[in-house]
């Protein structure tokens, strides 16, 4: 049986990582980079009229200060997607045109900080102030347009226009929508709005760049898409992709907001001036005011049921604000629908309506969950308030609607749920926190209330149809096996889990494989580290692979032993002879074989790709404690029950769920961009931009209910993003069952708790 | 972050004094809101080799120097046995262990800032700064004098039996408050019965309300608690900034003042 | 700008220096080579520059440079034993994920052992609380703590 998969092995970086070894990218850059910043500008939307550099250019150390006259004027998209990128090409390295508070004027490289710091100050520009549309829900054919520029152009068929201030727009639909709500008992309609959320991973945004002894550009930055960073990049500055080579090193963090090549540009473009090493290092200021967060989104639900609560219907549509630059926007908006939608099986038809729109904010970009955050949160709480409605129990109303294994779910591209542990992981919830005898809310004799809450979510596992993980792995000397990956590790632990499965495919111990990732001159192609792919489909090609070198690790024994291939086995010490086991040559032997009078190499790199993308379930149920005079919410206890398919290393799944959770702790209770009038964003340091500190969070206790995925390494689906997604939701309903108020529109803060409650108590 | 031209370890505190006089100098605290700006500082003024980093102790007061840390403030033993829980309370959300272990009291009382927890439970405390050329002050005066060019030395909390009750309301436990409230109950004088109140947050700097009225003469009841919270919260001026609007901040003030009322009174 | 000489001990090693007045420690100890040390954020608030200063744990991205003038500092590069031991008990529960947060949650850990007698759950997260992680959830952090402590307890 399996030695490896499925045991909570150590991640094979731990001590390098807590031994503070200098393995980021930073801690690598060669102490003679140049350093690399960008002025910003101070305006929502205006067009550069005149920038003087030429005083900036006589402070003592800086070599170089570009414009948007030094840039190549090919459009291009900053999006870490596969070609072609859905989302339009509408950047420039420097434009003319500036599209938020923020957006990037010049770049200044020089030897020193202070030097970089003062020459910045003394760039004279020239703005013509334009009037900015910062409300996503005025953007659609307004008059201001965020890219008018003729050289804008969408490279997919997603809706978009950018006459119309539409980074995409469509509809989808199966079955009779409104004959379906004609026959309904009940129809609700709710709208719900969610914010920009921050990832706030620790290591912020950061590259150096320098030329190889070729006179290559090489990239080393903290990235989840090398692939990607290398063919965005020669987009961006107009060079062939041969000429780019892109390394990643350990990551403190990314949770997709390192799936936007946000900072590679700057030093790349240095570097190919100057000839000169070059890095930039983004402050948490610049990590919160020109990044990558999560979409807005104003969600509208229409849902169609009986008086006994099966749900026949839902419609929805989506409004999404793509910010100033249309990074990961046709597709995000589409998980909104893709995601929630599928999880009630009893549905005869549904209808998805969107529209995603630029604004002068901040560009948006993937941040785990993906639009399916958003999406649950309106979702689920549409079926919580169908509940109270009906008075239904809110836990019933999931037993009695979800989706079940073997359904086909015709919202989730036909696809069928080839595995769900939907069922168990609700009833599972529901036992762990106790849910029938806390379903009443109570009243403390302090005064504050206890009550519970309950969402579902489910997400996908890679992108079908379109992902590529790719895996090499060969024999070496003496018989071990190197594997190179294309996946990044972002402290996820993929090295390792991949490392699990190829130790249990080869039959051999983890330590006889060394494991390196990732390198685009060396690593097989992979599409990257996003879209929870990475142990599904990059976890595949590893089974491949290891398949296919045993087959030549056996071919090579087979001719050592003299005998025909289908006479030996490989036990992953030795290939023997199955009639005389006697007769055997070791891995070893093997592995020297390779390499003298050898026509075989015992080498094997096999790709996966795969057409579904069989979704992860679970269920979160939240306990909460909230003072009906303060409005505060204090979370007692959450819940959680996951079904990954087979959980390759329990531990690292675990944490992933725990930090996923307590990220959408964060979403649900004050995790907020604030703008001001002029979009000026006031959130951006850790200081007004509040994310969970360990104060702020009690329990938080999972458990596996394990399907098994045919179609995945293992068994194995994906856990990285479906984790964040039942916070918002279960949160907000329990609040509304403590104090009868719902809160539509996240962050569920005191105020609005506080607020909520003095109109209730008017009407 | 500031830059700095020179650094003076200052070896008295009449050669601080003379330093600062120039509108270019600082003195250096614990440098932990001197950093969120860009200023450039000719001169920088140390004044840790000068022996402010103590606690002393009299029969009458705590004199605490102006580079104690807060951190040395919430692990004192004498101050929160004296004092009690009120003032772990109002110190232990700020940020986390390193941060109090870097600021000074000197550098928060200075400042005065809005958010200031240091400073609401100062001054309901009834405490006094001792600043260099002016002598000694109270801290409801200094709290609304102007950023002038004096020093400040010591903050001194004095023992007048107090007792006290700090109490917050924060969207996160190491945010800053949206509304901080601190009661503490003095020994009467001839012009009041003793009962402080000090918000802070508002969010302009914490000020201090007593009870002129005598709402609270009889002694602290659900009733009279109530009529003082109203008294307070109707009194005072409220603005909103991102976390939280003025009517907000009104409303806590009324919920947290009779909370901190009825708290002092089990705990008196 | 006119530098400042300073002397003090940097993990046990003794150094006299001169230092620019507005550098802070962090910067100035990665110089040096204490490449564990982070910077996270600039407003104080993520607690991954933590070092030691005679002992107490402080921000070295507050703490400027100057003022480490005859004190001893420790980074996580003096504490190597520490952190290797420590660092075991978070990687067995998965809990040290990304590793950027790792030193300066681990430097924090350490001072607590120091201060603090047999913590409770509620101590341990207070005093740790000015450590921020972004990918664990916290949790499996206090489970790695609790055990690693009560490791301790047992060798007592």
């Amino acid at each position: 049986m399996n030695k490896y998969v499925g045991t909570g092995v150590v991640k094979s970086d731990a001590k390098a990582l807590t031994t503070g070894k200098p393995v980021y990218t930073d801690d690598l850059a060669p102490a003679d980079c140049l350093i690399v910043k960008v002025l910003r500008s101070p305006h929502a939307h205006a067009l550069i009229t005149n920038i003087n550099t030429n005083i900036a250019m006589k402070v003592p150390g800086i070599v170089c200060v570009l414009t948007h006259e030094d840039v190549p004027q090919c459009r291009f998209t900053m999006a870490g997607q596969t070609y072609p990128e859905p989302s339009p090409y509408d950047r420039l390295i420097l434009d003319r045109r500036v599209r938020f508070v923020g957006d990037a004027v010049a770049i200044v490289a020089g030897e020193t900080e202070q030097a970089v710091d003062k020459a910045l100050k003394l760039i004279k520009v020239e703005y013509k102030v334009l009037e900015p549309i910062l409300d996503m829900r005025k953007a659609k054919d307004n008059k201001i347009l965020v890219h008018p520029e003729e050289s804008w152009k969408s490279l997919c068929p997603v809706g978009a226009d950018n006459m119309r201030n539409l980074c995409a727009s469509g509809s989808d639909s199966h079955g009779d929508v409104e004959g379906t709500f004609a026959k309904c008992d009940v129809v609700i309609e709710r709208t719900y709005r969610t914010k920009q959320n921050q990832q706030a991973m620790m290591e912020t945004f950061r590259t150096y760049t320098q030329l190889d002894t070729y006179g290559r550009l090489n990239v080393i930055s903290s990235t989840q898409v090398p692939f990607h960073v290398r063919r965005i990049l020669s987009h961006a500055l107009d060079i062939p992709k041969t000429q780019i080579r892109v390394i990643k090193p350990r990551l403190g963090g990314g949770f997709g907001a390192k799936q936007t090549v946000v900072t590679e540009v700057y030093p790349a473009i240095v570097t190919l001036k100057t000839g000169r090493p070059a890095k930039i290092v983004y402050s948490r200021y610049e990590s919160m005011i020109a990044s990558s967060p999560r979409h807005s989104m104003e969600l509208t639900v229409r849902m169609g049921a009986t008086n006994d609560g099966i749900i026949k219907v839902i419609d929805l549509y989506t409004l999404s604000n793509t910010g100033a630059f249309g990074e990961h926007g046709p597709t995000t908006v589409g998980l909104s629908a893709h995601k929630p939608i599928p999880m009630y099986g009893k549905q005869e038809a549904f209808r998805f309506t969107w529209d995603v729109v630029y604004t002068n904010t901040l560009s948006a970009g993937a941040y785990r969950g993906y639009g399916a955050t958003q999406g649950i949160f309106a979702v689920e709480s549409t079926v919580n308030e169908l509940a109270e409605m009906l008075n239904i129990d809110p836990v019933k109303m999931r037993e009695i609607n979800l989706v079940k294994q073997g359904q086909v779910m015709p919202a989730y591209y036909g696809e069928t749920a080839t595995s769900c542990a939907l069922d168990r992981c609700v009833e599972r919830v529901k036992n762990m926190i106790d849910w029938d005898k806390k379903v009443k809310p109570i009243t403390l004799p302090n005064g504050k209330i206890r009550a519970v809450g309950i969402a579902m979510a489910m997400q996908g596992s890679g992108i079908s149809n379109v992902d590529v993980g790719s895996v090499t792995i060969r024999m070496g000397d003496d018989g071990d096996y190197n594997m190179l990956i294309g996946c990044t590790d972002m402290g996820t632990g993929c090295d390792t889990i991949l490392a699990q499965m190829a130790a249990d495919c080869l039959d051999c111990d983890m330590k006889n494989i060394a494991v390196y990732a990732s390198d685009t001159d060396v690593s097989p192609y992979d599409s990257g580290s996003y879209a929870s792919a990475t142990t599904y489909v990059t976890g595949m090609a590893c089974v491949k692979a290891c398949e296919e070198l045993r087959d030549k690790i056996l071919l090579t024994g087979a001719e050592m032993l003299k005998v025909n291939v289908d006479d030996v086995y490989f036990d992953g010490q030795k290939v023997y002879v199955v009639a005389e086991p006697e007769k055997f040559v070791t891995r070893k032997q093997v592995g020297y074989k390779g390499q003298c009078f050898s026509n075989r190499e015992l080498a094997a790199t096999v790709s996966h790709s795969s057409p579904t993308s069989p979704p992860p379930f679970m269920a979160g149920a939240a306990e909460i404690e909230l003072d009906p005079e303060t409005g505060k919410v204090e979370l007692i206890d959450y819940c959680a029950a996951v079904d990954c398919g087979t959980p390759i290393n329990p531990n690292l799944a675990r944490v992933q769920t725990e930090g996923g959770i307590v990220q959408g702790i964060g979403m649900a209770l004050y995790e907020d961009i604030i703008y001001d009038d002029k979009g000026v964003n006031y959130s951006n340091s850790f200081m007004q931009y509040k994310i969970p500190s360990r104060l702020d969070i009690n329990k938080v206790r999972v458990e596996f209910e394990s399907s098994y995925e045919p179609s995945g390494p293992f068994g194995a689906k994906s856990i990285g993003e479906v984790v964040i997604n039942t916070p918002s939701p279960a949160i907000a309903s329990a609040v509304a069952t403590a104090c009868g108020v719902r809160i539509r529109e996240l962050p569920i803060t005191a105020e609005k708790i506080v607020m909520g409650l003095k109109i209730n108590k008017k009407s | 972050m500031f830059t700095i031209d020179n650094y003076v370890k200052a070896e008295t505190l009449e050669q601080a004094y003379s330093l600062n006089q120039k509108k270019t100098a600082t003195i250096l605290g614990g440098c932990g809101w001197l950093k969120m700006g860009n200023r450039s500082i000719k001169t920088a003024i140390d004044l840790s080799g000068l022996g402010l980093d103590k606690i002393e102790e009299t029969d009458t007061e705590f004199r605490l120097g102006c580079m104690v840390t807060l951190r040395q403030i919430e692990t004192n033993e004498a101050i929160n046995s004296y004092f009690g829980d009120a003032i772990k309370e109002s110190l232990r959300h700020i940020v986390g262990v390193q941060f109090r272990n870097c600021v000074t009291i000197g550098g928060s009382i200075w400042g005065r800032f809005g958010f200031s927890d240091p400073l609401t439970l100062m001054l309901a405390l009834g405490a006094e700064v001792q600043l260099y050329h002016a002598g000694k002050v109270k801290l409801s005066d200094f709290v609304n004098m102007p950023h002038d060019r004096d020093i400040l030395t010591h903050v001194i909390l004095p023992k007048n039996n107090q007792k006290t009750h700090y109490i917050t309301h924060r969207a996160t436990a190491t945010d800053f408050p949206v509304i901080a409230c601190c009661v503490s109950k003095l020994p009467e004088d001839f012009r009041d019965n003793g009962f402080r109140v000090a918000i802070g947050a508002r969010p302009q700097r914490a000020s201090l309300v007593l009870d002129t009225n005598g709402i609270l003469n009889e002694g602290i009841t659900e009733e009279s608690a109530n009529k003082f919270a109203d008294y307070v919260a109707d009194t005072l001026n409220f603005s909103s900034n991102m976390r939280g609007s003025a009517d907000f901040r009104r409303h806590l003030t009324r919920v947290l003042v009779r909370r901190a009322l009825l708290a002092l009174n089990q705990e008196v | 700008m006119s530098k400042v000489l300073i002397s003090f001990t940097l993990n046990g090693k003794k150094i006299e220096d001169a230092v620019s007045p507005d550098q802070p420690l962090l910067d100035y100890v990665r110089e040096k080579g204490c490449k564990s040390v982070k910077r996270g954020c600039e407003t104080s608030n993520c607690g991954l520059c933590t070092v030691l200063m005679d002992g107490k744990p402080v921000l070295s991205c507050t703490m400027l440079a100057v003022r480490a003038d005859g004190h001893d500092i420790i980074t996580l590069e003096g504490k190597q034993q520490e952190a290797e031991e420590i660092g075991s008990y978070l990687a067995k529960e998965g809990a040290e994920q990304c590793g950027f947060c790792s030193p300066g949650l681990i430097m924090n850990i350490i001072a607590m052992k120091d201060e603090l007698t047999n913590p409770s759950e509620d101590e341990i997260r207070e005093y740790l609380s000015g450590n921020l992680c972004r990918c664990t959830g916290y949790v499996s952090q206090l489970r790695a703590i609790k055990a690693y402590l009560a490791s301790k307890e047992d060798c007592q």
